[in-house]
């Protein structure tokens, strides 16, 4: 285990080390017709590298490292599929790995075995060849890594500030942050979770909110930014932390509401029973969907105003779009917000819902 | 479509990094600012709570002050009223027997004068009469220095006989 | 042709949830207006409301990206 970590943190280092933009002069390279859906796609997507500026090879990217299960445990660099060969075309393109990575492809930024002839084989958008389990370090798992570090960073140093200072009144970043964190505990727990019960669910309302804000924020940052809270894993995952807290937390009460709801006739109950159990599985679910599809959105949006000016091939157009796409990016910083105070108040809500006593 | 296909490596990372990042803040970092916050706000009510006391307090340090003000005024305005009307007393009776004792002396003036008048007219009558007996006698002397005088005198005295 | 279908179907459920949510707001600054004392409650009460509603218009959006396939 210490091995592997040590491997991992190695890989993490090792492969920032940038690619070189080597000038291939593609004579004549012929100008491919920029495709908005692709462009978008792929930039809201995970990927295996953390793409930089520039196109294919002469791009500049951060190679990261790939994970792979398949017999064993497989480490290399991205780079050795990066720089593979490209075969098949349009929709069927893939790159043949190399070195490490020999025996396996990627293609949409997903890993292949490659079959006997050494190539993929799709049936209809996918390749039908095996995958192989991969837990890579792409680039929404770096994203994470650096929210991850960034938090504690953040509040390791306001933890600091107080245990240095004792309970005095908030200076340097306490004072950004304290506010805040009243707030969560006030307004999203307190107000939402009954009877005095929110204390024990305040520390995971607070990490949820602080973890979703500053990824969404960091989300925000031109070039520099993964979509991290715009994929539908995150989000799912939290969305089942959230699900466990609550199911974990439920009382009684809860459980009776679900089971025997209160006020419905029993011949009603066969019907309510199933609604009720689906109820609890379609809050977090919803949870899990507005936080993936607001983020998202508005990347999509924000990148497909940007596109305006290379659709039309033309900087003029800069002075539409760059002024929209400005307005949309502030518009965002307040939906960052505004979606990490919607995931901890409906997530407490929720919460409040499980443990709140009976009221005759 | 892939984007709505959770990835499961991202899920996995997500939940070990989410773990991670819960288990450190819940024990080093929410534990200490929020334990601070609680203690300042504690503190801050606690001084609040203590203001309000210490209001509370001097409003009826206040109030018993006032009444001791009002007591100490009504007191003193007895006693001013007392004082006043002691003096006045007193000068009534300094006044009444100022008069008793001027209307004593005059009395006594006025009888003095009344027995020295007295004394004085029964001198006077005296010497009125002593000098009255003495020019009778010179009268007399010289009615009665010669014979006629005296006869006619005494025709004079027994004319004033006869006529009564 | 599944895409453009698709996003005629996202585009209705977002008319759908924008025709709520500004009924939300409208109604919820009536409330404002008439209890300036109670806005606390009704703003969050707002966003609760809204957040349900927009999480079934995103429904909508989720299904028109299921249909969005990339060339």
């Amino acid at each position: 285990m210490k091995r592997f970590l040590t491997c991992l943190v190695a890989l993490l280092i090792g492969s920032t080390v940038f690619a070189n933009a080597e000038a291939h002069a593609e004579d004549g390279s012929k100008k491919e017709k920029f495709n908005v859906s692709d462009m978008i796609m792929h930039h809201i997507g995970d990927a295996h590298e953390w793409h930089l500026w520039g196109e294919g090879h002469e791009g500049t990217s951060v190679y990261l490292p790939v994970i792979l299960i398949d017999g064993g445990l497989k480490v290399f660099s991205s780079s050795h599929f990066y720089h593979g060969e490209v075969k098949g075309h349009g929709k069927h393109t893939y790159l043949v790995g190399e070195g490490p990575a020999a025996g396996y492809a990627m293609s949409h930024e997903k890993i292949y075995k490659l079959n006997g002839h050494g190539e993929l084989h799709f049936e209809g958008d996918h390749a039908e060849n095996i995958k192989p389990w991969d837990f890579s370090i792409t680039k929404n798992v770096a994203a994470l890594f650096i929210s991850f570090l960034l938090i504690i960073l953040i509040m390791f140093s306001v933890a600091k500030f107080y245990k240095k200072n004792g309970a005095v009144a908030p200076k340097g970043i306490a004072k950004f942050v304290e506010p805040i964190i009243v707030f969560v505990r006030d307004d999203v727990a307190k107000s939402n979770i009954p009877d005095g019960k929110h204390g024990k669910y305040v520390p995971y309302l607070l990490t949820i909110f602080f973890f979703i804000w500053i990824s969404n924020l960091l989300g925000l940052i031109p070039v520099l930014g993964a979509n991290l809270t715009g994929n539908i894993a995150v989000t799912f995952f939290l969305a089942i932390c959230t699900l466990l807290v609550t199911v974990l937390s439920g009382n009684k009460n809860y459980w009776g509401h679900i089971f025997a709801t209160p006020g419905v006739p029993k011949a009603l109950l066969p019907i309510m029973i199933p609604i009720e159990i689906v109820g609890i599985f379609t809050k977090p679910f919803a949870l899990m969907i507005r936080l993936f599809a607001n983020i998202t959105a508005g990347h999509i949006i924000i990148l497909a105003l940007v596109s305006i000016i290379f659709l039309n091939q033309s900087a003029a157009w800069g002075a539409l779009s760059v002024p929209m796409a400005l307005f949309i990016s502030v518009l965002e910083l307040l939906v960052a917000f505004l979606q990490a105070y919607l995931f901890a108040m409906l997530s407490a809500l929720f919460i409040g819902a499980a443990v709140e006593e009976a009221h005759h | 479509m892939d984007i709505v296909t959770p990835a499961y490596g991202l899920v996995f990372w997500t939940g070990i990094v989410f773990v991670i990042l819960l288990f450190l803040l819940a024990k080093f970092a929410w534990k200490p600012i929020l334990s601070a916050v609680n203690t300042r706000e504690a503190k801050i009510t606690d001084a609040l709570e203590m203001a309000e006391k210490t209001k509370a307090e001097m409003k009826a340090l206040q109030a018993q002050n006032e009444d001791l003000i009002k007591e100490a005024r009504a007191e003193r305005d007895a006693m001013m009223k007392d004082a006043k009307e002691t003096t006045t007393r007193m000068i009534e009776e300094a006044k009444n027997g100022a008069k008793v004792e001027a209307e004593k002396v005059l009395a006594s003036a006025r009888e003095t004068i009344n027995s020295e008048k007295a004394a004085a007219i029964s001198e006077l009558k005296t010497q009125v009469a002593i000098f009255s007996i003495e020019i009778a006698e010179k009268v007399v002397r010289g009615e009665l220095a010669s014979d006629e005088k005296q006869k006619v005198l005494a025709e004079k005295l027994a004319e004033d006989i006869n006529m009564n | 042709m599944v895409g453009s279908v698709a996003a005629i179907g996202a585009g209705l459920a977002v008319l759908g949830a924008g025709l709520g949510i500004g009924k939300i707001g409208g109604s919820a600054m009536d409330a404002i207006a008439r209890q300036p004392e109670a806005s606390g409650k009704i703003q969050t009460a707002m966003i609760i409301a809204a957040a349900l509603i927009e999480g079934v218009a995103l429904f909508g959006v989720v299904v028109g990206l299921l249909g969005l396939n990339p060339q």
